[in-house]
């Protein structure tokens, strides 16, 4: 076979998967802007109505749902990424007993699911009454993430010159000026990488807003969006819009980020 | 690519490599020799790190460990939520045995993985094994599209795919139908022998992006003095893809089926928002079990064995993963 039917060959497959994953999403958003109360089906386009939008948001909740999501990410994503870069310190430059037990621990827990803690973590919350808070939503996520989080600090601090951090000592800097001064500059990549995930995973949580949150008010956008579903089966549009409105954040990052979030998932990042 | 990010971030089933990947970038480690048979590049002794180290473990102790814990207690007894438990020991793991509907839900989840971890990772490898012999441009931007399932709530990719699986107005049955295949045209989520399998190609859209990707850049870093050399001894396309091409891809194809293993294992937000595990008990999976029984139907113990079940399964598989994987690389 020549190099140009391979090439051939190469484009093909790479062209009829891109097609698989894209057709859905165009068919989301095409279904989107169908006419109000339109009945020709998912992927059908009849012109843009960009009613539909207005009518999400102020029929369908959707500004308040994004609000909530919104409140909890920015909460989650800032805390556990500061208490990540300290406790990735740590582990990445400094010498102490215990570092390899309590980092064995951090990774058995890396692979705990959420899904494995929601029924004593529902439990815990109600006897603080902290369910049906944003406290719920915020705190055992900060937990979850700092696990990942550390994880990969620690990574990139391991791989920081030793003579950097000598220096600065030498210096007469302290280890708190050290990690701020120093240390964050360099690591200011592997941060947003690590916060571009750290946001994907908060925004698209649905389980534990699921189980802690029964105000309508306290609702993030993927929970606000199941129930949109459960009311609204008949208004395609409508429900496509609310989907849309939903996936639109983190889908938006990742087209600016996109870099970031491939080096991330590809390095096989989970979080519990 | 830069070196901090070199397979970092796999739990626990890569440590060992990562150590090696990353403790070799950092300079000064082979200095400090074996004497103290100590990889780890930090140096100086610092009581301080867990000054570093307690805010962080407050909040993955109190709201990870801690819960962990406290299920593994609840486990032990019957109890609604409200009303005293009572203590049964371990009959609530005898039940994920003995109670068939349980036992089918841990079925339903590793015929999950077929088609969330195989079929995505075989996707992955045909890809892979094509970009080997060729030069491909453009493939960042193939890259974005096939990543973007990835990046998408699970909760609108369970609208999209509702809308797409619907008996009457959805694109699939409309498709069948206008190319005279209307007998195949069915309720994709209520047939009791095809739910499951329709669920799980949602897994399949989802997941083999990510394969792909993981998979061609596993390629690009394989020398092309071994390709040259499997040419020079006159292998096609088939023996170079099994004699060099697969080997080598031998880390990379283990960080794919962990991750999406995972995540078959967990899957939760998928079953509760296509099927709510109908029809019948056909698409029941553990992760809805915990949550059907915990808050639905007053079972909170057995909710809670079936979570740490699931947890003891995911860990048995990366290891196991890793393992294969790992034994693989020394022979």
């Amino acid at each position: 076979m020549t190099s140009k039917g391979e090439q051939s060959i190469t484009y093909l497959i790479l062209g009829v998967f891109s097609l698989i994953a894209l057709l859905p999403i165009v068919g989301i958003i095409f279904t989107a802007v169908q006419a109000p109360g339109s009945t020709v089906g998912f992927g059908h386009f009849d012109g843009i109505h960009l009613g539909n939008f207005a009518r999400a948001w102020e029929q369908g909740n959707f500004g308040s749902y994004l609000k909530s999501s919104f409140i909890v990410v920015i909460a989650v994503v800032s805390v556990a990424s500061v208490l990540s870069l300290m406790a990735g310190y740590a582990f990445g430059v400094m010498k102490f007993r215990g570092a390899d037990l309590l980092f064995y621990i951090l990774l058995l827990g890396l692979m705990v699911p959420m899904e494995a803690i929601i029924v004593p973590l529902y439990y815990d919350m109600r006897d603080f009454a902290l369910t049906d808070t944003y406290w719920a939503l915020i705190l055992p996520q900060i937990g979850t993430s700092v696990a990942f989080g550390t994880f990969w600090m620690r990574a990139f601090f391991r791989s920081v010159p030793r003579s950097l951090v000598e220096a600065s000592r030498i210096d007469g800097a302290s280890s708190w000026t050290t990690l701020w001064r120093v240390l964050l500059p360099l690591a200011r990549p592997a941060v947003l990488t690590m916060c571009v995930l750290l946001f994907m995973w908060t925004w698209n949580e649905f389980l534990l807003a699921l189980v802690m949150v029964s105000d309508e008010g306290l609702r993030t956008a993927p929970l606000g969006l199941s129930f949109f579903q459960g009311r609204n089966q008949s208004d395609l549009a409508l429900l496509a819009t609310g989907a849309v409105i939903v996936a639109a954040p983190v889908v938006i990052l990742f087209v600016f980020l996109q870099r970031h979030f491939i080096r991330g998932m590809v390095t096989g990042a989970v979080k519990g | 690519m830069d070196s901090h990010s070199a397979m970092s971030s796999l739990p626990a089933s890569v440590a060992g490599s990562v150590d090696d990947v990353v403790g070799s970038a950092a300079p000064g480690v082979s200095r400090r020799g074996r004497l103290r048979s100590d990889r780890r590049p930090p140096g100086e002794p610092r009581r301080v790190a867990y000054v570093y180290l307690i805010p962080a473990f407050l909040f993955f102790g109190g709201f990870v460990l801690l819960p962990l814990v406290h299920s593994i207690w609840l486990s032990f007894f019957e109890w609604d939520g409200i009303t005293p438990g009572t203590w049964v020991g371990l009959r609530n793991y005898a039940d994920v045995i003995s109670d068939g509907e349980l036992r089918a839900s841990f079925v339903h989840a590793l015929i999950l993985i077929f088609f969330y971890a195989v079929i995505p990772v075989v996707i992955g490898l045909v890809l892979a094994g094509s970009v080997a012999r060729v030069e491909v441009r453009g493939l960042t931007f193939f890259r974005v599209i096939l990543f973007l399932p990835q990046v998408i709530a699970m909760v609108v990719v369970a609208v999209m795919w509702r809308m797409i699986y619907d008996p009457g107005n959805g694109p699939l049955n409309q498709v069948l139908r206008s190319v005279g295949l209307s007998d195949l045209a069915t309720s994709w989520l209520g047939d009791f022998n095809i739910a499951l399998p329709a669920v799980g190609l949602i897994g399949t859209w989802v997941w083999y992006g990510l394969a792909m990707v993981l998979l061609t850049a596993g390629v690009q870093k394989i020398p092309h003095s071994l390709f040259d050399a499997a040419r020079v001894d006159g292998a096609g396309p088939v023996r170079e893809f099994f004699a060099v091409t697969l080997p080598a891809l031998r880390g990379e194809i283990a960080v794919a089926l962990t991750l999406t293993t995972i995540a078959a294992l967990r899957n939760f937000d998928l079953i509760y928002l296509t099927t709510k595990g109908g029809p019948g008990h056909e698409t029941t999976v553990p992760a809805f079990q915990v949550y059907n029984r915990a808050f639905m139907t007053g079972e909170v113990g057995s909710a809670s064995a079936i979570g740490l079940t699931l947890v003891a399964l995911i860990f048995l598989i990366t290891f196991g993963i890793t393992r294969v994987a790992d034994r693989g690389g020394q022979q």
